[in-house]
């Protein structure tokens, strides 16, 4: 430990998947207090709390404050696409590190099933007489007249142009991605799907957006998550059995796009995302190869390879081949999505930047039972949400 | 024959149908919707640029499941244009992965989207094989 280091203290996801008995501020409480509870303090500890809900409005922090406990700190609601729960963590975090205060509390949720798929929202409805609106004045939508809003065809476009400029990567080693997570999932019970799915399987349900079939992407599902951190100096005054099974906080890191000349026809999620790993690895002095487990974004099958570059787990380039070794399964050199992924575990989007790093938490601690990583000592988590943020989280077991 | 529009402002119809750009004075970035400054550079100065209307498709995806009342299925594509990223339809081809490929080489045409009750055509944009 060191002066100004911020840990994780306590950490929950509920389990991912349906829940038509709980609205978002049960399921976000559920997670709280079991946050809370792990580590060994309550809500009169806290010196502030962020918490997001993407889907559901404003106001998702103060809503949790009444169900658990109402005490006047600081509250921030937090959205930032697919990254609010990355985000809420890190705000957290950067609260402690300025030394406002010792503890936060970091939570997200969503509720999610029966959605349907991500779109890039309804087609407005023409007109009886063409009107021009918005940035590019457009006389009616021009989502699907002029390319995709879609989110499984934008990132089948990003995983595309990956395999245009390097080559080896096809709907085949595509949906084997999706094969990886799927098998991984079987091993978590927080998972939404714990279904193992053949090759053939896959790539022959139904088609949503070529190269993306429905395996191939995030699962919409109900979920929470939540996480206590606190700081290095109170974290010495806590109790041993506390201060070893804390986990360390290497890295906190948000970044969004720099300007790229195609960013704006085809969202760019390269540059942002490695120059967060950049920083991230810099910041903890850790290197890609010194990783043990990873939980990245795989909100498609598509978008898992292009990261496996971006976060420098492969050379520049070399994804596919990176994949085809088998690194990136549990028995590999780099698990990659060990919980099963977006695709399998579920995607309540909120709550992903928190329970990525729960996944990740839960192997350093050596608690994760069935599919623990063995020996786990250092993590990465990375969240991205369109627009766009991109969020990682770089973790270190206790030397305790 | 009746009016003619293009479907969005950067599409101009004469004197052949082509694409505009807004582009920055300052560093030659170029955009298609407006923009209060360069993202790139926060210039504040833009001159029109005309885009290539030929190019090569890098990167497309096969949309079979869309919001409603989008004809599907479609391809979506990301296009270079002589430098400049365009995204459009695929149109002219079968939409299936024997049919398109990356790096075909495709380009501007146009259609028809539909007629509003003055009998005003809006005119779109795709990109078609070339063959
Ligand atoms: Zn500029």
């Amino acid at each position: 430990m060191s002066s100004g280091d911020v840990w994780i203290l306590g950490i929950n996801m509920t389990k991912f998947g349906k829940h038509t008995d709980k609205d978002t501020v049960d399921l976000a409480a559920q997670a709280a207090m079991a946050a809370l509870a792990d580590g060994g303090v309550t809500m009169a500890d806290m010196g502030v709390l962020a918490a997001g809900c993407l889907m559901g409005g404003g106001g998702i922090a103060q809503m949790i404050q009444k169900q658990i406990g109402q005490t006047g700190i600081p509250a921030y609601n937090v959205s930032n696409a697919c990254a609010t729960g990355a985000t809420a963590l890190r705000v957290v975090y950067m609260s402690i590190k300025s030394g406002e205060c010792d503890f936060g509390l970091a939570v997200g949720v969503e509720k999610l099933s029966g959605v349907g798929l991500l779109s890039g929202g309804n087609r407005k409805d023409d007109g009886k007489t063409w009107n021009r609106f918005g940035r590019y004045g457009a006389v009616a939508s021009t989502d699907g007249r002029i390319g995709t809003d879609t989110m499984p065809g934008v990132f089948a476009q990003v995983g595309m142009e990956y395999a245009h400029k390097y080559g080896g990567a096809d709907f085949k080693l595509f949906a084997q991605i999706s094969e990886k997570n799927h098998a991984h999932s079987t091993l978590n019970p927080l998972a939404a799907y714990q279904k193992r799915f053949t090759l053939d399987e896959i790539m022959n349900d139904m088609m949503i957006a070529y190269p993306n079939t429905r395996a191939m992407c995030s699962a919409n599902c109900d979920g929470g998550a939540a996480a206590v951190l606190v700081s290095d100096a109170k974290l010495k005054t806590l109790s041993l059995e506390q201060q070893r099974r804390a986990v360390k906080i290497s890295a906190s890191v948000l970044t969004s796009d720099p300007y790229e000349e195609a960013c704006q026809v085809l969202p760019d999620v390269n540059t942002l995302t490695r120059r967060a790993a950049a920083q991230a690895y810099a910041k903890a002095g850790i290197g890609p190869e010194d990783l043990d487990l990873v939980e990245l974004h795989d909100c498609f099958a598509t978008a898992e390879l292009v990261h496996y570059d971006n976060l420098g787990l492969c050379k520049p380039g070399e994804a596919a081949d990176f994949f085809k070794s088998g690194a990136t399964w549990r028995d590999g050199s780099t698990p990659v999505n060990v919980s099963g992924g977006l695709e399998s575990k579920g995607h309540p989007i909120a709550a992903t930047g928190i329970a990525n790093v729960w996944e990740v938490c839960h192997h350093l601690r050596g608690e994760a039972g069935d599919r623990q990583i063995q020996g786990a000592k250092v993590g990465l988590a990375h969240v991205i949400g369109l627009g766009s943020a991109c969020g990682i989280h770089i973790l270190e077991k206790s030397g305790l | 024959m009746s009016e003619q529009i293009p479907f969005v402002e950067y599409l101009h119809l004469a004197p052949t149908p082509h694409l505009v750009a807004h582009q920055c004075t300052s560093c030659g970035a170029r955009f298609f919707d407006r923009r209060n400054a360069c993202a790139s550079c926060f210039g504040t100065s833009f001159a029109d640029a005309d885009i290539a209307t030929e190019g090569f498709v890098r990167s497309f995806t096969i949309v079979s499941f869309a919001a409603p009342g989008i004809p599907v299925p479609f391809v979506s594509a990301i296009i270079e244009c002589d430098g400049t990223s365009v995204r459009g339809n695929l149109t002219n081809v079968t939409a299936d992965p024997e049919h398109v490929s990356l790096g075909m080489k495709v380009r501007l045409t146009t259609y028809v989207v539909g007629s509003d009750e003055a009998g005003t055509e809006a005119v779109n944009f795709a990109f078609e094989p070339v063959s």
